[in-house]
């Protein structure tokens, strides 16, 4: 695509989907949350999702703050509880697209139960975590997805404790697709996301985004070009990390389990729990 | 008759049952038009779950157990914007846990209904006996400003059509209303009717197209600070947000003005309607001296106080809260002229009492009673 192609197409995206009234966003320089949302819109555009009939939910945290942004039904809850709202949309009115925008501290600390249910359930909706290895918003502190020996201001001496692995919980709790990337590539999320929109069950999409205040004032990041770049260096593709785990040298193997992998991590194929609410109401029912 | 009652008279079945508080309250909710029950087992509200998720499939409705209290009231305001009559049920130590929820559903002015079936506390406290300890929460239970609408009845009856009120009022005021029972209405068994015709409201939703659409401003068409509701899924993209808001929901966090309006409107949208929805019963406060005043099961002692006193000559009054939140301030101002003393009976160590006695122009006393046994008529007597 030409520069004036994408140019306008951009301006046609903006158009259709986000709210200028609630322009500037809140998100600082070089944060990755904004990508998300690019991402997202963008595979809502790929999918052609009737806007009229999506509702985008979220917690607390900064990349909760992307359902103000987009021009559509949407419920900006409580900390944590986002999926248990986003449950009850979903089961009361089947129609609507669900999708819910959350945050590493959001989903798996203090949403933490409400994550593990809303997976074994397999309730069809889109869910779009945003990990950044640390609560932001309040300035910082440790989460239970920050890496060990990392610092923040409630882990000043570094973090003693060992992270979650969100895509792993939501393979274990039952998700029927879950996918991880990096924001610093936008075309295999997009399509991610699109696929993550297409399923019909618990989708969950992690997004490993940088946070260029909270987290990196207090780690030895480097500058922002160093610190998207540490994203790349950091993850590697599971397709790759499998092959070389099965074909690589010692040495190769080692340093391979330092690293995050990424792409399509789960797929199956079973029924969702809308599904299976309509077929007993459709057994019982008087 | 429309559809949906005939389906729920259906699923109900007979017109006159034996039944006990808790089935009442599932009976009620299903008259009323509820489709969505979001739950949790607690002792002694579990009942209504039960219920609930054997009868809402049956009608087409969707009953979901969640993962705990935090998920079973978020859930069921998820459903109220999906355009469902919703509710959820819950005992002590679930309140305590959906307080936030319940300050999310008055900020975001979401229709429901929260059933309590109160037990004796604090923390697990007497799970199976009944108390009225959470009568203040449902006013002052979630942080910050709000005026809550909380219904009390006293019998099986009441309860069942308190149960389609509360219903009613919660879509008519786009608000969370309470249902306070406690353990023993909640497991006393009594006859009851179904009615065969039940008025229920229907929740107002803006007429005007989307671009005019204002979701958290005046009221169009029906109570002018009762905005419309625009049901996800309709087209009129509403943003909703616990965070202060101003009137088209866009947060609006830094400024004292816009968090005034918002939550004088939130508050000043039940409180002016205070006479209207003020609801009391009164016995023999013609030639009283004194009055008990009472809600819920121990007004059922207080009666036979009245009558005990009454047979030894004694001019004892009864007057009887049914509603009360938002408080009903003229009757008490009232009767507080028309009587000496007031002996306000209730299961804790006085909530309701600092309430009479803030408004009351006489003496006000209190006949608590607590750890899961209703007053003796003799207990309340005696502070007369």
């Amino acid at each position: 695509m030409d520069e004036k192609k994408e140019e306008r197409n951009t301006q046609e995206m903006r158009e259709k989907y986000l709210r200028k009234d609630m322009m500037p966003t809140i998100f600082c320089t070089g944060c990755g949350i904004g990508n998300v949302l690019n991402y997202t819109l963008r595979a809502i555009e790929k999918q052609g999702l009737d806007m009229d009939k999506t509702v985008i939910l979220s917690g607390i945290g900064c990349s909760s703050r992307l359902p103000g942004y987009v021009d559509v039904d949407s419920l900006h809850t409580t900390h944590g509880r986002a999926l248990a709202f986003a449950t009850g949309v979903k089961i009361t009115n089947p129609e609507l697209n669900v999708i819910v925008f959350t945050g590493d501290g959001d989903c798996m600390g203090i949403g933490g139960n409400h994550f593990i249910h809303a997976a074994r359930r397999n309730i069809d909706m889109t869910v779009i975590a945003v990990n950044n290895f640390i609560y932001g918003m309040t300035g910082g502190q440790v989460a239970p997805t920050t890496p060990e020996g990392d610092y923040a201001t409630t882990a000043p001496f570094g973090n003693i404790e060992p992270a979650f692995d969100m895509s792993s919980m939501a393979i274990s709790s039952g998700a029927s697709y879950v996918a991880r990337w990096t924001v610093t590539k936008p075309s295999q999320p997009i399509n991610s996301i699109a696929e993550a929109l297409e399923n019909k069950g618990f989708s969950f999409v992690e997004m490993l985004s940088p946070c260029t205040t909270a987290y990196a004032r207090q780690n030895k990041v480097g500058s922002l070009r160093e610190f998207w770049n540490w994203y790349d260096k950091k993850t590697i593709l599971t397709e790759d990390y499998e092959m070389l785990k099965k074909y690589g040298d010692p040495e190769e193997i080692e340093k391979l389990y330092e690293n995050i992998q990424t792409g399509v991590l789960h797929k199956e194929e079973k029924e969702c729990l809308s599904d299976r609410l309509k077929r007993l109401i459709e057994e019982v029912q008087v | 008759m429309s559809e949906d009652l005939e389906k729920a008279k259906k699923v109900i079945g007979k017109k006159k049952q034996f039944i006990h508080g808790d089935t009442a309250i599932a009976y009620g909710a299903l008259l009323a038009g509820c489709r969505f029950f979001g739950g949790y087992p607690i002792t002694p509200a579990s009942e209504i779950a039960e219920k609930m998720a054997e009868m809402l499939p049956r009608v087409g409705g969707k009953y979901i157990q969640m993962e705990d209290e935090l998920g079973s009231i978020a859930s069921v305001i998820g459903s109220s914007w999906a355009g469902a009559k919703a509710m959820t049920a819950t005992s002590g130590p679930g309140f305590s846990l959906m307080q936030e929820n319940i300050g999310f559903a008055h900020m975001s002015e979401t229709p429901l209904v929260l059933a309590n079936v109160q037990r004796s506390g604090p923390s697990t406290g007497q799970p199976t006996l009944g108390a009225q300890g959470d009568i203040m929460q449902t006013r002052y239970g979630t942080h910050g400003d709000i005026a809550a609408i909380t219904l009390s009845p006293n019998n099986i009856q009441e309860t069942l059509d308190y149960t389609i009120r509360a219903f009613n009022l919660a879509e008519e005021y786009r608000t969370p209303v309470f249902l306070m029972i406690c353990a023993d209405v909640g497991h006393m068994r009594e006859m009851v009717e179904i009615p065969d015709e039940v008025e229920t409201f229907e929740r107002k939703k803006p007429k005007v197209p989307p671009s005019e659409y204002v979701p958290f401003g005046e009221g169009q068409y029906g109570k002018k600070k009762v905005p419309e509701f625009g049901v996800f899924g309709e087209g009129y993209h509403t943003y909703v947000t616990g965070l202060t808001h101003d009137k088209y929901g866009f947060p609006a966090t830094d400024d004292q003005k816009d968090h005034e309006t918002l939550i004088m409107r939130q508050v000043e949208k039940i409180l002016d309607d205070r006479e209207v929805l003020t609801d009391v019963e009164k016995r023999n406060l013609d030639d009283a001296d004194v009055a008990i005043v009472s809600y819920g099961i121990a007004s059922r002692s207080a009666i036979g106080a009245m009558n005990k006193g009454r047979e030894k000559g004694m001019n004892i009054g009864y007057l009887r809260m049914k509603t009360l939140w938002p408080f009903p301030i003229k009757e008490i101002e009232e009767l507080s002229k028309k009587v000496d003393k007031i002996v306000v009976a209730e299961m804790n160590l006085g909530q309701m009492f600092h309430k009479v006695k803030e408004h009351a122009d006489c003496e006000v006393v209190l006949a608590s009673k607590i750890g899961g046994e209703i007053h003796s008529p003799d207990e309340i007597l005696r502070e007369v």
